[in-house]
């Protein structure tokens, strides 16, 4: 939990300070700063999210808390 | 349902042919285009044909059964309630007003991207399994066990009332702008229209109509978002992959605003926030969109549709998936229309009147609408506009001379970039439904906080199914009415208003819901006073900078920001009122702390109970017959 909560601060705040120096970086026409902001972040908390729901399940599952409900 | 099983396995193939059906009918109406049916009659089909099948799938769903109604029968797969939180969560602000204000501020909008879709890491980690675990029919439900007592899911209703309304204002204001453009009636009558839309998909159905309608709602935005960016891609780029290629349109449009004559003294694009307040309002707006996300009751209404704890946290990352196919377009979206509008019109001649004329057709239809300004005034008719400039002493556009309104950026893209008809009937198609999944989502929530959380637990617990379900509809469309009336006096800009919902909600509800689950300490008084206070000094925040500058100024130590005194232009260290949650979030932790912390501990029972929330397995904590 608390790593998900790291990366996530990361890639929500901390990242975008620098925001600037980043953009003297382009790729494919892409200043690096904005491309963080517009898709890169976006792609982390997506990836995250998944991530977070099978490790969380697998935990589960791991000490026999998998049973369906109801 | 006798045949729910089979309907449920069937999802696949009925939304496969939904899809196949919806694409078939673009390409028919872009045929009927083509051998010259006139336009406002492709337009009209766009909007009947598209609400009359959210109205077919409400009907089908019309339900009689508690559960059914309040949350589809808790039987929704973790890959379609995405679907149907991506639609309820995707809103005419995401649709039509996002792009629209990256392209106005560029950068600095970034915020809204991020914050939008960031939050719902906090609704996966922190909040959502937990919800579903304890099994309640709506947010207010969860404070009223977590916090015994009825003065904690009253204040809970109070919050989620006046955020919820918010919201939905400005949906239908949307639903009112797409309507009243595309039927070519006026506003205040489109926005009865759309609501007719949005009654007609929730008022049967409750719960389960609305997640089948959004399912088929997000389909017809995705696509109608799509479609217009990925041709221009194409135009432009020779690609059409808008979201890798407009790398390129970025370039041109630094170059554009370099060289540009028309363009001498414009705000670049992708400027970064320079000095310590714009930094400031840019990372507190992030952090208001994100906690907001992760309290506002429709978004976690949806998470207690999945069949268990499992699918819960797995639909919230088929959730952000889906919003993300959207979001992460959102820029590219605003690129290709800065790089229309620049390279198309920006440097314009306007020195006769048949240069004048000559401007691109499109702003001569959005001018009379009130939505483009040229040297000052409503484009209403070439003539007007060349009086105006010649009175003014202008005779080539610039940038400052030139005003689109930044919610109608993505409805007039497709005509700034002289695509066919059909594809604004698209896009016009797209945004209704962003607005009406949004809607929709909205009205039920507050229905049910008032027909489940007031009228059955706290008037009458022992009304009947019948009796209970009456209620909602009746409460149903009266919220709905109420929000029509108010959303026809066009209170304010679509992207404002709906950033005060999140801030209401953010500072309202997130702590109570956070601690309640996460800090078995929190007491039932320390809630409620957080509660109240978070949301107070939100909202006092936003009154007073919005309505009461002057007072702000004299009496509350507030500065304005420019040279004058303008409503939303006061505030505390230049904050502005978007991010009023800046101050609530952490008053409701504090106050939420510091009373707890005065108060007896909660009971043993309570401390149990709260360390079951945290299994995952076992039973379902509030179970309730239907």
């Amino acid at each position: 939990m608390w790593t998900c909560l790291i990366i996530w601060f990361i890639f929500g705040f901390a990242i975008h300070l620098f925001v600037d120096a980043l953009n003297e970086i382009v790729i494919i026409g892409f200043p690096l700063g904005w491309y963080v902001a517009a898709q890169g972040s976006l792609i982390v908390f997506v990836v995250l999210c998944f991530w977070f729901a099978s490790r969380q399940n697998r935990i589960d599952e791991e000490f026999g808390m998998s049973g369906h409900e109801e | 349902m006798a045949n729910g099983r089979d309907f449920t396995s069937n999802l696949g193939r009925i939304y496969g042919f939904y899809t196949g059906g919806f694409i078939g009918f673009v390409i028919l109406l872009a045929i009927l285009e083509q051998i010259g049916v006139p336009n406002n009659v492709i337009g009209y089909l766009f909007i009947f044909f598209t609400i009359a099948v959210y109205a077919g799938i409400g009907i089908m769903s019309r339900t009689m059964q508690v559960s059914e109604y309040y949350v589809a029968g808790r039987k929704v797969p973790a890959f379609y309630n995405g679907m149907a939180t991506a639609a309820d969560w995707m809103s005419a602000a995401s649709f039509l007003a996002m792009a629209g204000g990256l392209y106005a501020q560029g950068y600095s909008y970034m915020a809204f991207v991020l914050g939008w879709t960031g939050g719902y890491v906090l609704v996966a980690v922190l909040i959502a399994p937990y919800l579903r675990k304890f099994g309640a029919y709506t947010v207010p439900d969860f404070l009223g066990s977590r916090y015994g007592g009825n003065v904690a899911r009253f204040i809970g209703i109070i919050v989620l009332f006046c955020c919820s309304f918010t919201y939905i204002v400005a949906q239908v204001t949307g639903a009112g702008l797409v309507a009243s453009r595309f039927l070519a009636i006026q506003f205040e009558i489109a926005v009865f229209v759309g609501l007719v839309g949005i009654l007609v998909c929730s008022m049967l159905g409750g719960m389960r109509a609305v997640t089948w309608t959004q399912v088929a709602q997000y389909i017809v935005l995705i696509i109608a978002y799509l479609i217009p960016v990925i041709i221009l891609s194409t135009q432009v780029t020779g690609i059409p992959l808008p979201q890798l290629m407009y790398g390129e349109v970025l370039q041109q449009i630094q170059e554009l605003e370099a060289t540009s004559p028309a363009l001498e003294g414009a705000r670049a694009f992708m400027q970064t926030p320079q000095t310590f307040t714009q930094g400031l309002n840019f990372f507190a707006l992030i952090a208001c969109l994100m906690i907001g996300t992760a309290s506002l009751p429709h978004v976690l209404m949806r998470f207690f549709t999945t069949p268990s704890v499992r699918e819960a946290r797995k639909s919230v990352a088929w959730s952000l998936l889906f919003i993300f196919m959207l979001y992460f377009t959102a820029p590219a979206y605003a690129s290709f229309a800065k790089l229309e509008v620049y390279s198309n019109v920006l440097g314009a001649d306007l020195g006769s009147l048949e240069a004048v004329q000559g401007l691109p057709e499109w702003i001569f239809i959005y001018g009379p609408l009130e939505l483009v300004r040229i040297c000052g005034v409503f484009a209403t008719d070439a003539q007007a506009v060349f009086d105006a400039c010649t009175a003014a002493g202008i005779t080539s556009l610039s940038h400052g001379q030139f005003a689109i309104a930044s919610d109608t950026v993505v409805i007039a893209t497709p005509e700034i970039a002289g695509l066919p008809y059909v594809i604004a009937g698209l896009v016009a198609a797209g945004g209704l439904a962003a607005a009406l999944s949004t809607a929709d989502g909205l009205l039920l929530a507050i229905a049910n906080a008032l027909s489940h959380d007031i009228y059955y637990r706290m008037i009458d617990p022992r009304a009947s199914t019948r009796r209970r379900l009456m209620v909602a509809r009746v409460l149903l469309i009266l919220v709905a009415l109420l929000a029509a009336v108010v959303a026809s006096t066009r209170p304010g800009q679509i992207l404002a208003m709906v950033a005060w919902a999140f801030s209401l909600a953010a500072a309202g509800l997130f702590p109570a819901l956070v601690m309640g689950v996460w800090w078995k300490r929190t007491t039932k008084q320390g809630a409620i006073w957080g509660m109240i206070s978070g949301f107070c000094v939100t909202l006092f925040y936003l009154i007073i900078t919005r309505y009461f500058p002057e007072t702000g100024v004299s009496y509350f130590l507030m500065s304005p920001f420019g040279e004058q005194i303008t409503a939303s232009g006061v505030g505390w260290f230049g904050v502005n009122n978007i991010s009023a949650g800046l101050f609530g979030i952490p008053v409701a932790f504090i106050v939420t702390y510091l009373v707890s912390k005065g108060t007896p501990e909660p009971s043993a029972e309570m401390q149990a109970f709260i360390d079951e929330l945290r299994l995952p397995s076992g039973k379902v904590m509030m179970e309730e017959k239907s």
